[in-house]
């Protein structure tokens, strides 16, 4: 299983897990099989199909936009992260 | 066998001078922040409160002909009595002041005084840092900062850049201190509610350092006004809660090619990295299209742990040091991440897009940049 980072702005579409873990052998795979148990997330980090460009996603520390997208493969062991942009700050 | 303390010769200036002449040893037993206004040059520098410790090392042999000198001569007699106690066997001390040595001629060096006598004993210890010592103190009191939100993140950043001697802090922010601001704006106080933030701020830092120039800015950063905010600073520290903020910014920055620290939180998690144009990714190379601010909540709807703006900010003006002084590795390229719920710190790397529409190939400020170079 492929453990998936899920930041804080995404929690509560998956019951604010911090982390979960999903079986796939692609990152789409990965994501279709996390969006199965969780589909409030699936509008978060996709649109038409393909990955939001408000949401990067990472597996490790790679930018999957840099490799194959959706296509990216994911082993086993990788950690996929989820990291939208976050803009907050503190006034 | 019992040996007899040899005498300690006293000579004046223009008898000392002959015997440095004549290959003597000057032992200078002042403290160091004596020896940087101004010493003899080929002397040795050996504080008389060092002398018991490191004699041995510095003057091995017994019999080295030694001329030793403080600023008036009395430290220096009571350094040459005891070497004379411990065996050194050939003893001068120059009696009379450095002012009588400088009058009659002898060799002096004075080095380029790059800090007051006061900004040598007040950032002490970090002047005594190999990566900064006095040069980079004076680069730190020559650098222009900005940061934009005297907030949460711009507190425990602008405390930490004044009270290290970062010459000048320009604080971008058109709010009032709030009571619910307290619990993580440290910079702010109670007495202070109701208060612009620029100004309490500056407050809080003149009392912290008066040496640092405070500029308030009290006014939003925005498109109309952003290029005439930044112009004038060495690097930008981002801690502001929104979008638009942070995209008018960065395309600014970009095009003026100042450096910007970039700070994020929400409620338990943080986020910071660095932005250094055309060297490493903006913030549009990270997200190419401005996201809607419903994306961005504010501390003031989700809320944030105290704590948080402050690890973050701190983290920041750590970058902020780094950019300045020019060591170290910056997070240019690394988006740190930080969960306090976990104590975690996680990185991912961030690539420079070629086609990011501020700083790749297609912008016309990358061209002029590349024009420059």
């Amino acid at each position: 299983m492929t453990t998936i980072r899920i930041p804080p702005v995404l929690r509560e579409t998956v019951g604010g897990s911090r982390m979960l873990s999903a079986s796939g052998r692609t990152v789409a795979e990965v994501l279709d099989d996390l969006f199965a148990s969780y589909p409030a997330l699936r509008d978060r980090v996709t649109e038409g199909g393909e990955l939001s460009s408000f949401v990067n996603v990472y597996v490790n520390d790679r930018d999957v936009r840099y490799r194959d997208g959706l296509a990216t493969p994911v082993g086993e062991d990788d950690t996929v992260i989820l990291l939208p942009a976050m803009a907050g700050g503190s006034r | 066998m019992t040996t007899t303390p040899t005498a300690v010769r006293l000579v004046s200036a223009v008898d000392a001078m002959k015997l440095a002449d004549a290959g003597y040893r000057i032992l200078d037993v002042r403290e160091p922040v004596e020896w940087n206004e101004g010493h003899i040059p080929g002397a040795t520098l050996l504080p008389l409160a060092d002398l018991a410790s490191r004699i041995a090392e510095v003057v091995p042999e017994l019999d080295t002909p030694l001329l030793l000198h403080c600023a008036v001569g009395a430290r220096s007699a009571r350094a040459a009595a005891y070497l004379a106690s411990i065996g050194y066997t050939d003893l001068v001390n120059l009696h009379g002041s450095l002012a009588d040595w400088r009058a009659a001629g002898g060799a002096w060096e004075a080095p380029e005084q790059l800090l007051t006598p006061a900004q040598q004993r007040r950032y002490s210890r970090q002047t005594l840092i190999p990566e900064i010592g006095q040069a980079g103190q004076r680069k730190l009191l020559d650098s222009r900062v900005l940061l934009i939100g005297a907030g949460g993140l711009g507190s425990p950043a602008a405390l930490y850049l004044a009270a290290s001697g970062v010459g000048t802090i320009g604080l971008v922010d058109d709010d009032v201190v709030d009571e619910s601001n307290l619990q993580r704006q440290v910079l702010h106080t109670v007495d202070r509610i109701g208060q612009p933030k620029t100004s309490s701020a500056r407050t809080t830092l003149a009392a912290l350092n008066p040496e640092t120039v405070v500029v308030e800015h009290r006014e939003r950063l925005s498109a109309d006004n952003v290029e005439r905010l930044i112009a004038d600073y060495d690097v930008i520290v981002d801690g502001t809660d929104n979008f638009d903020t942070r995209y008018v910014l960065n395309d600014a920055a970009v095009r003026l090619r100042k450096p910007v620290v970039h700070g994020s939180i929400y409620r338990w998690d943080g986020q910071v990295t660095t932005f250094v144009p055309f060297e490493g990714p903006c913030y549009r190379c990270m997200y190419p299209i401005q996201p809607p601010e419903e994306l961005a909540p504010s501390c003031a709807v989700a809320g944030v742990l105290g704590v948080l703006p402050g690890i973050a900010g701190m983290l920041q003006a750590n970058e902020v040091f780094k950019l300045l002084l020019g060591v170290g590795e910056t997070l240019a390229g690394r988006l740190l991440m930080f969960d306090a719920m976990s104590t975690e710190f996680n990185e991912v790397r961030i690539w420079r897009d070629p086609a990011c529409p501020s700083c790749g190939e297609g912008s016309p400020w990358a061209a002029e940049e590349a024009r420059d170079r």
